[in-house]
């Protein structure tokens, strides 16, 4: 019988990756999750914690899927710290993907928003040329750039790195890079995923040079399934219309790159 | 001539009977225009507090094997101040605002929040089953709903609707209360208290234990409760519980509601529900030789 993704599935976490002192990456075995589409998420389980919303990280073997978690409120943290062998319950997968097109494509990540990143570089074809950029405060927060060469070794790529502190690789912010990179090339599509400030600037400059570009948006989760509201982004719903939003629709949207909703539904600045 | 999806409930009219349930997607005015664009004849906000309330942590929803869903969000809204800052602006949408609170003055401090604002009628959350001091605890008792009742009728003009629910006290009685002090129609009926345990982890998995169900599995229960009310008062009811296609809502109409609202049927079939319900209840009128709701408002009592 088929699986409801609405109905957690209790799954083992088999093994357990220190990419930087606050983010890891958890594996586990799972059909279904390990064949989600770039841009989805899956509501996760930590037992007796909590639940939050986590884009899918790829796996190398096949049949299984991770989450990349950084350590930073209470179910972030709760899942950070669940060990080998430990049970976490996951449903899903929710949410739409990204529109990949052929070409030349430039994919900006930043932190754990680099996950749909990677599973995006899983869907490129042979032949299309791929710029990723990964952007950090510094170096010891770097992560998944050995990922991002190894996937791409099959095509013509780069992959920049960019730190803040310029302690690793380029000096200055990802966006700068950005800009740099969409005035001097043309690019078939543009997609990012991380810190929305980060976002709104590339979906800026790339729509500012005729880009088609897309963004996947996070936003605090209740039930991921459209009832409670939670994540709602001026009138669309991060879980239901999302998470991937086409950067013209983005750019008309009061709140994108502004606001976002605390728990009790009341709008903070970014 | 061609039917005609206006009804009235009591003094208030919407143009098509069917609403947003309150609890459901309801803190942001683009959200809501978006629904009243979709097909809703009105929507419902999520109830409101004095103040604003984080709700519980998650889980806070559970999908039940076989339909229907258990939620304990714990009533987190932005509270009533600053809910009535942002609908202010609104123009178009029929908002029914909904509010929580314990003791009478809550209810009135809200009410005074909204002078500003375009609302066509008050819900007294008197029924979610998962908050502690509010909700079905108030509505379990009868003399304080009439308190309640009374304080917030003599602070408006606007009608105001009582939303009763299944607690520990019969719920014809708190509506019996409601009406007596003067309420403008009943909503009937909310949530059912419930809980969900995963057999592999041995724990229950809402973080607050117990939650409310809704969906498809209380339907035939609201069904009953709006046919109870109906036959026992005469008042105004908008039917509530699982409902999730037309067959389903012209059910509550026959059962003497003159409108109904959905919440959980948005999570299966997202808010095309509202356009496809809409359409349903004007196609069956049409097949039947109906030119207004009010004409089937209650017909099953008479067989």
């Amino acid at each position: 019988m088929q699986r409801n993704h609405n109905h957690t599935k209790i799954c083992i976490v088999e093994k357990v990756i220190d990419e930087t002192p606050t983010v890891r990456t958890l594996i586990f075995s799972d059909d279904v999750m390990s064949a989600v589409l770039p841009g989805q998420f899956a509501m996760v389980w930590i037992p007796g914690v909590n639940e939050l919303p986590m884009s899918v990280m790829i796996s190398q073997e096949s049949g299984k899927a991770a989450f990349t978690v950084r350590r930073h409120g209470p179910a972030s943290t709760g899942l950070f710290n669940v060990r080998v062998g430990q049970q976490i319950g996951v449903r899903g997968p929710y949410g739409n993907s990204f529109d990949l097109k052929q070409g030349k494509l430039l994919l900006v990540g930043g932190g754990t928003g680099l996950v749909p990143m990677m599973r995006l570089l899983t869907f490129v074809k042979p032949d299309d040329d791929v710029t990723v950029l990964i952007g950090a405060k510094s170096k010891n927060e770097v992560f998944f750039e050995d990922l991002a060469n190894n996937l791409l070794k099959n095509n013509p790529h780069h992959v920049i790195v960019t730190t803040d502190d310029g302690t690793y690789g380029e000096k200055g912010f990802v966006t700068n890079m950005v800009e740099k990179l969409v005035s001097e090339n043309h690019f078939d599509g543009v997609y990012t995923c991380g810190p929305e400030i980060m976002m709104y600037k590339t979906v800026q400059l790339a729509h500012s040079k005729g880009l088609f570009v897309q963004a996947s948006l996070e936003r605090m989760m209740k039930c991921g399934v459209g009832i409670c509201g939670s994540c709602c982004v001026g009138e669309d719903l991060v879980c239901r219309d999302g998470t991937v939003f086409d950067g013209d629709h983005l750019l008309l949207n009061k709140e994108f790159g502004h606001f976002h909703r605390n728990k009790a539904g009341i709008l903070e600045n970014y | 001539m061609e039917p005609s999806l206006v009804t009235s409930i009591g003094k208030i009219q919407l143009e098509r009977p069917v609403m947003l349930a309150s609890g459901i997607l309801g803190i942001s005015l683009d959200v809501f225009n978006r629904l009243y664009r979709s097909g809703a004849g009105a929507v419902v906000s999520k109830s409101l507090s004095t103040e604003p309330w984080d709700g519980y942590p998650n889980p806070t929803i559970f999908s039940v094997n076989g339909g229907g869903w258990i939620n304990a969000v714990g009533l987190s809204n932005p509270g009533a101040p600053n809910f009535a800052k942002m609908i202010e602006s609104n123009k178009d949408v029929p908002i029914i605002v909904s509010l929580v609170g314990s003791i009478p003055e809550d209810f009135e401090m809200m009410v005074k929040q909204f002078k500003n604002c375009k609302v066509i009628a008050y819900e007294l959350n008197l029924s979610c089953p998962h908050v502690a001091k509010v909700g079905l605890e108030v509505g379990d008792d009868p003399e304080l709903v009439k308190k309640i009742v009374s304080a917030v009728k003599n602070s408006t003009h606007v009608p105001v609707i009582a939303k009763v629910g299944l607690g520990t006290t019969h719920y014809l009685n708190t509506v019996n209360a409601a009406i007596d002090s003067g309420i403008d129609a009943i909503t009937a009926i909310n949530t059912i208290r419930a809980m969900a345990i995963d057999v592999e982890t041995q724990r229950p998995i809402l973080s607050n234990k117990f939650g409310g169900l809704s969906g498809t599995p209380i339907k035939p229960i609201a069904l009953r409760c709006v046919y109870e009310i109906s036959s026992k008062y005469n008042v105004p009811i908008i039917g509530c519980g699982g409902i999730s296609t037309w067959e389903d809502a012209v059910e509550f109409i026959l059962a003497g509601s003159s409108a109904i609202q959905l919440g959980s049927a948005i999570g299966d079939n997202w808010i095309h529900v509202f356009n496809d319900i809409n359409q349903g209840i004007f196609q069956y009128m049409k097949r039947k030789g109906y030119s207004k709701i009010d004409e089937m408002v209650g017909l099953a009592k008479k067989s």
